[in-house]
């Protein structure tokens, strides 16, 4: 499609030259919102922009329409440099309904660009939304933003009224002309939306007439309508060479499986029951059969648990994904992975909590269960994926480390990570590390507990396998034989090793690296889905010439194995987190150092200023 | 290799002893666990499966610790999942003949959902439930099977609890081989061991089970001689139901939509119930059925074919694989909307 992307559209108007853009569509569940934002980060992708999504969407799935918390939105930032975030605060709202305009109206700036759906806007729409008077009609509206009414329904049904559908039928498509509008403005090019639709609906010619129609309609309305005296253009960014896909980190993750049973010739069974936001996993593995990859929809968390465990010990790499209400139930399981020494993969794909919390909003709270939350001393491994794309290589990650070690690995996704995509340079297969799993076969001097000296791993066995009959399970065994073993010093002496175990995988971790200077008054550590707004600050505050530096950590446990030796090198350690002081309290107690951190749990990504005003604050009060 | 197939046709000629694992077997003296554990290890060599496609799958109790009695593949896991595991481990390896050992807690209650699962999806394994209505290992409190009213450690005033009753749970979630049998009667139990052993889908056997220790004689209707000659009842098939010493035989017929007890002398052979495994309602009505009222069944209350869950996983997975040919990783990246940067 490369030449699509050169192929930008022209318009007579004069388009000022762009750096970047923070663009939200919002409207009621049914708007199709997600579908919108989905169609403009491709087009935005093609045209050459790096950039960063934000979908936002309530737990409900048929929300009332009209109301506050039936609003569903989705936030995109793009540009011709850099973009690690999909943005604080935005340049371009769409507003579809009076409740989209009064849950969004908050987050644009000053001047920005606000497009309103006037149609939506009656007396029914504003009581639900809590609108005493037409806010359209207040004049500090349009002082204070650049305000745009367009009457989208009366032009959509315009634009197709030859065409023989229902009156909602035709009003469905009107989500398009918002996005031909928004497409002219940004002269974003419609071949690929174009595309889509035919794909789409190739089943049904006359939707894919109307939704085409519309979509070019709404774009030649910026064109010709008087309204909008000014359309932007942007350079494409300056990215890798290379051929790219819009990746989200769901998908991301259920590739990185695929990838890893082809390399390691292992089938995988992936057990999991349906939660947000890692049901997306399940539904996308499901598709891949050809892959040699086994779906099973448990009847429970614990039971999806358990039948990856079941699989691991019959000699495919178990995966099991959730949310955090679901590693909860799954605790049990997965210590017996860890004492029954079988390789397994969690997928804990983190939303706001305690309990149900914020189904479909992110957080990153979880660091703590995932380190310590079973019975017991249970250690796993834990990785965590900065961006949507590194979702793919962690998987793999995952499953080399599971079957190398012989134990458990935890990976901690989020819902912004999940659900947010990226464009993604398509990595060569043939250029990730090796799987190398070894079935042990041979019953000379066979016990099921003996160790490879190096990983700590105990033999893998298939089950199937002559003259290796042997028994394991969840009471302590004795180190080597794998007999049951109550003996006091032998339990001292499994719990150091496997603990051991777990320590050795630091052995896999390359050097850190490390975004800035290797010494400074700052250092900043992340880990997960807030790499993007941690980055950006960043380098923020670098170009604003202060000695700041950032690490991000994919490998939590365990940490890396230079991770203390940087930490010192600053004056001061800034954590940023999703939670309410996580990784800040393991790096105090691992390093003994002094690190702050930096907290909000609103359901939301960090924003990159607030974490830039402290790190100013943090620089400039020493 | 196929996907139900257990390399039977080379199985070595096995013993008993063959299935004797080396550790000191830990239970109590006197447990019905003993006999049952003998009677699998008897009825092995007749599977006629190599050894070493067999696994031992089972949860947490008394029960729980056969597998490492059991000279084959075994896990011990974590309570009330055995099904769940053997589940996951059926989708992996559909070659292995997989038995699940589990008890009254274990399976019926911090595992009843899993029973559910495993008995509806119809995974190919075999499911030994060893009842002996009560918690052995956590010493003494009652169980789900306990009857209501049951003197515990936990209920000194007695249970509140109604039992639940295993066949009918069993044949209530759709199982499609359902037997009974009896920890004393040790030829009764290796006949129905390997009968379920056979079945093509779940074969799911409650093993009537005597904790010497915490609920000594809880099935003394079938123990005790004379008791058991006059309520059990053998469920053969083709057979009419009859139970009952031979000088005053009773027939167990149906009156109208009611199971009723009348003497065999005065039943006209065509109102005899001859057993039918093949009829599920019938064995239904069966399950209920129990001392002092009604005889107490023993035998297959049910065999039926249907399909088996991780057959219908593989073949989706051979028609996927027929249709568009192994997926490859490099393909699947590059497929869908790509664009390049120069």
């Amino acid at each position: 499609m490369s030449e699509t992307a050169a192929r930008a559209v022209t318009a007579p108007k004069p388009r000022r030259d762009l750096a970047r853009a923070v663009v939200r569509f919002a409207g009621d569940s049914g708007d199709g919102m997600q579908l919108t934002g989905e169609q403009f980060t491709l087009e935005s992708a093609v045209a050459g922009s790096d950039l960063a999504t934000l979908p936002n969407f309530p737990a409900e799935i048929r929300a009332p329409a009209g109301t506050l918390f039936g609003v569903s939105s989705f936030q995109l930032q793009f540009g011709s440099q850099r973009v690690y975030t999909p943005g604080d605060r935005l340049d371009c709202l769409v507003a579809m309904n009076p409740a989209a305009l009064k849950v969004h109206l908050d987050d644009l700036k000053p001047g920005g660009l606000l497009i309103i759906n006037t149609t939506a806007f009656d007396r029914r729409n504003l009581d639900k939304a809590g609108y005493a008077a037409n806010p359209l009609d207040d004049p500090t509206l349009a002082e204070r933003y650049r305000l745009h009414k367009v009457d989208m329904t009366a032009l959509t049904l315009e634009a197709i009224q030859d065409l023989p559908l229902n009156t909602k039928e035709k009003d469905r498509t009107k989500n398009f002309f918002a996005l031909g509008l928004v497409s002219w403005i940004y002269t974003r090019p419609l071949d690929p939306t174009l595309d889509w639709i035919k794909r789409k609906f190739a089943k049904n010619a006359t939707i894919a007439e109307a939704n085409a129609r519309v979509l070019k309609a709404g774009h030649a309305f910026g064109e010709t309508a008087e309204i909008f005296s000014e359309c932007y253009q942007l350079e494409p960014a300056e990215m890798a060479p290379g051929l790219y896909r819009a990746m989200t980190g769901n998908r991301a993750l259920a590739w990185g499986l695929l990838a890893a049973a082809e390399r390691s010739k292992v089938p995988i069974v992936y057990g999991a029951y349906p939660i947000t936001p890692a049901s997306g996993i399940l539904e996308e593995l499901a598709m891949h059969k050809r892959f040699r990859i086994r779906t099973i929809q448990a009847e429970d968390e614990i039971a999806a648990a358990s039948a990856a465990i079941g699989a691991s010990f019959g000699g495919a790499v178990g995966v099991t994904a959730s949310s955090g209400p679901g590693i909860a139930l799954k605790g049990e399981a997965i210590g017996l992975a860890v004492t029954a020494e079988l390789p397994l993969v969690i997928f804990d794909i983190q939303r706001g909590g305690p309990s149900t919390g914020l189904p479909t909003k992110t957080e990153q709270a979880d660091l703590m269960q995932a380190l310590y939350g079973r019975n017991s001393e249970a250690p796993v491994v834990v990785l965590a994926p900065a961006t949507p794309g590194d979702c793919f290589f962690i998987a793999y990650e995952a499953v080399r480390i599971a079957t190398k070690y012989m134990v458990p690995v935890m990976v901690l996704s989020d819902g912004f990570l999940a659900n947010g995509s990226e464009p993604w340079r398509i990595p060569d297969p043939s250029t990730l590390p090796p799987i190398e799993v070894h079935f042990r076969t041979d019953p000379n001097g066979f016990f099921p507990y003996l160790r490879d000296p190096a990983t700590l791993g105990r033999p893998w066995v298939r089950p199937g396998t002559p003259g290796l009959e042997h028994r394991i399970g969840g009471i302590e065994k004795q180190d080597g034989t794998g007999d049951i073993s109550y003996d006091p010093d032998n339990h001292d002496h499994m719990v150091r090793t496997r603990a051991e175990k777990v320590r050795r995988v630091a052995q896999e971790i390359p050097p850190t690296s490390i975004n800035g200077p290797a010494t400074g008054d700052l250092l900043v550590v992340g880990w997960g889905g807030t790499y993007g707004a941690i980055t950006a600050a960043v380098e923020r505050s670098q170009a604003d010439g202060k000695a700041v530096a950032s690490v991000h950590l994919r490998h939590l446990n365990p940490l890396p194995p230079d991770l203390g030796h940087i930490l010192r090198e600053y004056r001061r350690v800034l954590v940023p987190e999703i939670n309410s002081g996580q990784l800040v309290r393991v790096l105090r107690a691992e390093y003994l150092v002094d690190a702050v951190g930096f907290n909000r749990v609103r359901g939301l990504p960090l924003a990159t200023e607030d974490i830039c005003d402290t790190i100013n604050q943090l620089v400039e009060g020493h | 290799m196929s996907a139900t197939g257990t390399g039977a046709a080379e199985a070595p000629r096995y013993t008993k002893k063959d299935f004797e694992s080396d550790q000191d077997v830990r239970w109590c003296p006197g447990c019905g666990d003993y006999a049952v554990l003998s009677a699998v290890q008897k009825s092995m060599p007749d599977l006629g499966i190599p050894r070493e496609n067999i696994v031992f799958i089972s949860g947490i109790g008394c029960s729980s610790r056969f597998p490492y009695y059991m000279n084959t593949y075994g896990f011990h896991t974590i309570h009330g999942r055995a099904p769940a595991i053997a589940t996951g481990l059926r989708v992996a390896r559909p070659d292995l003949k997989v038995f699940v050992v589990t008890g009254d807690g274990d399976g019926l209650s911090i595992g009843g959902n899993h029973m559910l699962h495993v008995l509806r999806r119809n995974v190919n394994l075999t499911i030994l439930l060893f009842n002996n209505r009560i918690y052995g290992l956590t010493k003494g409190q009652y169980s789900p099977t306990s009857e209501q009213g049951k003197i515990t450690k936990s209920t000194p005033m007695g249970s509140a609890d109604r039992p639940v009753n295993p066949i009918a749970f069993a044949l209530g979630c759709g199982a499609t081989f359902v037997a009974r049998t009896v920890d004393r009667h040790i030829a009764h139990m290796e006949e129905t061991i390997k009968r379920a052993a056979a079945h093509r889908g779940t074969g799911f056997v409650e093993i009537l089970q005597n904790c010497n220790v915490y609920n000594d004689l809880a099935w003394n209707v079938l123990y005790d001689k004379e008791q058991r000659l006059a309520h059990e009842m053998k469920l053969e098939h083709g057979k009419p139901l009859l139970f009952g010493p031979v000088d005053a035989r009773q027939a167990l017929i149906m009156d109208g939509v009611k199971p009723v007890v009348a003497p065999a002398k005065e039943t006209p052979p065509d109102r005899l119930w001859i057993h039918d495994e093949s009829n599920v309602n019938a064995a239904k009505i069966l399950a209920d059925l129990f001392a002092p009222d009604y005889p107490v069944p023993v035998g297959v209350f049910a065999a039926v074919s249907a399909p088996v869950y991780e057959e219908i996983v593989l073949d989706q997975e051979q028609r996927a694989i027929a249709d568009k040919g192994v997926g490859e990783i490099a393909k699947l990246l590059k497929s869908g909307d790509t664009w390049k940067i120069e």
